[in-house]
C-alpha cells in the first residue's frame, strides 16, 4: 500500500484548470520528483499535498488517512521554501525550534533536537545567527532542519535550489539527497532542473499542462521517455519524423532510407508519419562502434563542445545531432561532408504526441 | 551653474527662515515672563499647572490606547488584505485615506448623531463612553498614517510564505500573527505609533467637541487667557512633535540595519 495516493486530483482557477486528473503513488521514504516547465501545475499539486491550495476535485491520503478536512497546520507536513522563508526576527536555533514550540515539546528535548538539526545539516556552530546574517545556502538549510525537527509525515521541498548559485545547488542537493536516505523521510521534490531530478530521485514525474505525461525513474524518464514532450523536455534529443512502410515488419523510412525499428509499429498504418527519438550520444561516426543500423546522410555542422564535439547532419530533412567524443585523434567532419551515422535500433524509440 | 547653486541656497534659506523665525521667536518669547532678563518662569508655570499635568496625562494616556486598538485593528486588516484578499487591497487604501479628505469636524458630528445618547449605542450617555468613542476617532484620523506604516513594512516581508512556512510547522494564526507578523512590522509599527503620538497629543476638534479634558483644549484655553504661557505650551509641543519624528527616524534606522530578508 502506498504511502502518500493522490487521485484525480484537479485544480481550476476560475476557468483555467491547472491540474487535471493527477494521479500518483508514493511508497514511504521514496523521492519523488515533480519536473516541468513553469506553469505546468507542478507546484500546486505540491501546495495541495501541503494543504495551501484545496483540490477543485479527488483525493489525496497520505499513510491511508483522508487529507481533504486537514488545514495546513494539522497536516503534520515539512515544507522548504524557494526564498528559504526563515522567520527574520528569529535566530537559527530559534527557526529550528519554531514547530517544536509549536507542538508544546519541553525546553530540554527542543534543545536536544535543534542539536541533533544542526549537527545534521553542519551548521550547529551557527545557532546563534540571524537569518541576514548567512548565505543563502546556509539559510536553506537551515529551512531543511526547520522543516525536519518536527519529524513529518511527508517532506516537501518547492524548488529550494533554484535561488542558489551553481556550485552550492550540486552540493546541497547531494546533502538533501543524503539526508533524506538518512532519515527515510518521504519528498517530494518540485524542480524544472531536468539535472537535479534526475540525480536525486527514485523515481521522477515529468509534467505537462497540468497532467503528469511520464512517471518513471530518472534511468526510463531519460532513455524511454513517452511523449514527445517527455522527450524534448529531459536531455537533448534528437526528434525525427519517419514514415512506416510495413507495420508488421516494424520498417519504416527516414528521407529515402528505410531501416528496421527494434519497437513495434504494428499499431500504425502504412504511409502514416509518426516521432522517432534519438539520443545525440547514442549514434556514432565509427565503424567499430557496437551498432545494427546506420543512416546516411550531410554534414551540416560541427561544433566543439569540450569534451565533446556535436555534429549535425541532414538525413532527409531531418536535422540529427550526435555526439562524438573529443581526443587528441579525432577530427571533426567538415560541413556538407557524406558521413553514416551508425547506432542501435533499439536506441531510436517510438513517441507519442 | 555657480548661479543655480546660489539659487539653491537661497530657497532653502527663506524656506527654512519660514519656519525657523517664528520658531525662535516663539521660544524667545516663552523665555521673556519675568521683566528685564530671560528665565523659565513660563515653563515653571506651566508645568506647576494641575490641568496641565492632567491633559496631558488624559492625552497620553488616549494616545496609547489609540495606538493599542489602532494597531490590533491595522495589522491584521493589512495582513489579511496581503494574504487573502489582494483584489481588496485599493478598496481598503481607499478607505484609509477618507480622514485626510473629510474634516475631523463632519467625522466628529457623525459620531455625534450615530452614537448620542438617544441612539442605540449611546456612547456620549457616559464618560467611559465618551472616552472610547475618542479612541475610535483617534483611530481613525491616525489610519491613513497607521495603514501606510504597517503596509510597507508588510511589504519589506514576504509575508505569504512565512505564513505559509508557520503553518506548515503547525502553527495557529493567533501564534503565525504575534510571534512571525508582528515582530517583522516592528518598525512600521513603531512608525504608526509615533506619528499617532504626535497626531493625538496636539488634537482639538474631537476632544473639544466631545468634551474630554484633552492637551488640545487646554492648549487653546490657555491661549485665549495668558500670555507667556502659551508660547511655553508650543514650545512644549513642538518637542513632543520632534522627539516622536526623531523616535521614529532612529526605529527606521535600526529596522535598515538588521534588513527583514524572508
Amino acid at each position: 500500500m502506498s504511502f502518500l495516493t493522490l487521485t484525480n486530483i484537479q485544480k481550476s482557477f476560475g476557468p483555467v484548470q491547472v491540474v487535471k486528473n493527477f494521479n500518483m503513488d508514493i511508497q514511504k521514504g521514496e523521492f519523488v520528483s515533480f519536473l516541468g516547465p513553469s506553469g505546468c501545475g507542478k507546484t500546486t499539486v505540491l501546495r495541495m499535498i501541503a494543504g495551501f491550495e484545496t483540490p477543485t476535485g479527488g483525493t489525496l491520503t497520505i499513510n491511508g488517512k483522508d487529507q481533504s478536512a486537514l488545514k495546513p497546520n494539522q497536516r503534520n507536513i515539512g515544507m522548504v521554501f524557494q526564498a528559504y522563508a526563515l522567520f527574520p526576527n528569529m535566530s537559527v536555533h530559534d527557526n529550528v525550534a519554531f514547530g517544536l514550540k509549536v507542538a508544546g515539546a519541553q525546553k530540554p528535548e527542543i534543545d536536544k533536537r535543534v542539536k541533533e538539526m544542526l549537527g545534521l545539516i553542519k551548521l550547529d556552530h551557527l545557532a546563534d545567527r540571524f537569518p541576514y546574517q548567512m548565505s543563502g545556502g546556509q539559510q536553506q538549510r537551515v529551512a531543511l532542519a526547520r522543516a525536519l525537527a518536527v519529524k513529518p509525515q511527508v517532506l516537501l521541498l518547492d524548488e529550494p535550489l533554484s535561488a542558489l548559485d551553481a556550485k552550492i545547488r550540486v552540493s546541497l542537493r547531494e546533502e538533501i539527497r543524503q539526508i533524506q536516505q538518512s532519515l527515510g523521510i518521504t519528498t517530494v521534490f518540485v524542480t524544472h532542473d531536468q539535472e537535479e531530478a534526475l540525480s536525486i530521485s527514485d523515481r521522477i514525474v515529468v509534467m505537462n499542462a497540468g497532467k503528469a505525461d511520464q512517471i518513471g525513474s530518472p534511468f526510463e524518464i531519460y532513455n524511454t521517455p513517452a511523449t514527445r514532450f517527455v522527450a524534448s523536455f529531459v536531455g537533448t534529443l534528437n526528434l525525427i519524423e519517419a514514415k512506416v512502410v510495413d507495420p508488421d515488419q516494424n520498417r519504416i523510412q527516414i528521407g529515402d532510407q528505410a531501416i528496421t525499428l527494434k519497437q513495434s509499429v504494428a499499431a500504425h498504418k502504412a504511409g502514416e508519419t509518426i516521432s522517432l527519438a534519438l539520443r545525440p550520444e547514442a549514434g556514432s561516426l565509427s565503424d567499430s562502434a557496437k551498432s545494427d543500423t546506420a543512416l546516411t546522410g550531410q554534414v551540416v555542422s560541427a561544433h566543439f563542445l569540450g569534451s565533446v564535439i556535436r555534429t549535425r547532419m541532414n538525413v532527409g530533412g531531418n536535422v540529427i545531432s550526435f555526439d562524438m567524443f573529443n581526443s587528441p585523434g579525432t577530427t571533426p567532419p567538415s560541413a556538407g561532408e557524406t558521413v553514416t551515422l551508425r547506432f542501435m535500433a533499439a536506441d531510436l524509440l517510438v513517441i507519442r504526441d | 551653474m555657480k548661479a543655480q547653486r546660489l539659487g539653491a541656497w537661497v530657497a532653502i534659506i527663506v524656506g527654512a527662515s519660514y519656519f525657523i523665525i517664528p520658531l525662535i521667536g516663539t521660544i524667545e518669547f516663552s523665555l521673556r515672563m519675568r521683566r528685564g532678563e530671560y528665565s523659565l518662569d513660563a515653563y515653571q508655570s506651566v508645568f506647576s499647572d494641575a490641568s496641565f499635568r492632567e491633559t496631558f496625562g488624559y492625552s497620553m494616556l488616549m494616545a496609547l490606547l489609540t495606538i493599542v486598538f489602532g494597531m490590533l485593528l491595522v495589522v491584521p486588516t493589512a495582513y489579511w488584505v496581503r494574504l487573502r484578499l489582494p483584489q481588496m487591497r485599493q478598496v481598503v487604501e481607499f478607505i484609509t485615506l477618507l480622514p485626510l479628505v473629510i474634516p475631523a469636524i463632519v467625522i466628529v458630528f457623525g459620531y455625534l448623531r450615530m452614537y448620542n445618547s438617544s441612539s442605540y449605542l449611546p456612547l456620549t450617555g457616559s464618560t467611559i463612553g465618551t472616552n472610547i468613542l475618542l479612541v475610535f476617532s483617534y483611530i481613525t484620523l491616525s489610519l491613513p498614517y497607521m495603514y501606510r506604516a504597517v503596509d510597507t513594512a508588510m511589504r519589506a516581508i514576504d509575508v505569504r510564505t512565512l505564513t505559509e512556512a508557520a503553518e506548515s510547522l503547525g502553527a495557529r494564526w493567533t501564534t503565525i500573527m504575534f510571534k512571525c507578523i508582528f515582530p517583522n512590522v516592528m518598525s512600521g509599527v513603531l512608525s504608526g505609533a509615533f506619528i499617532t503620538l504626535a497626531i493625538v497629543m496636539g488634537e482639538f476638534t474631537f476632544a473639544a467637541l466631545l468634551n474630554r479634558p484633552a492637551f488640545g483644549p487646554y492648549l487653546q484655553l490657555v491661549g485665549a487667557n495668558k500670555a507667556y504661557e502659551p508660547s511655553a505650551l508650543a514650545v512644549i509641543a513642538f518637542s513632543i512633535t520632534w522627539l516622536s519624528m526623531g523616535l521614529l527616524n532612529l526605529v527606521s534606522r535600526f529596522g535598515k540595519a538588521a534588513p527583514a530578508k524572508a
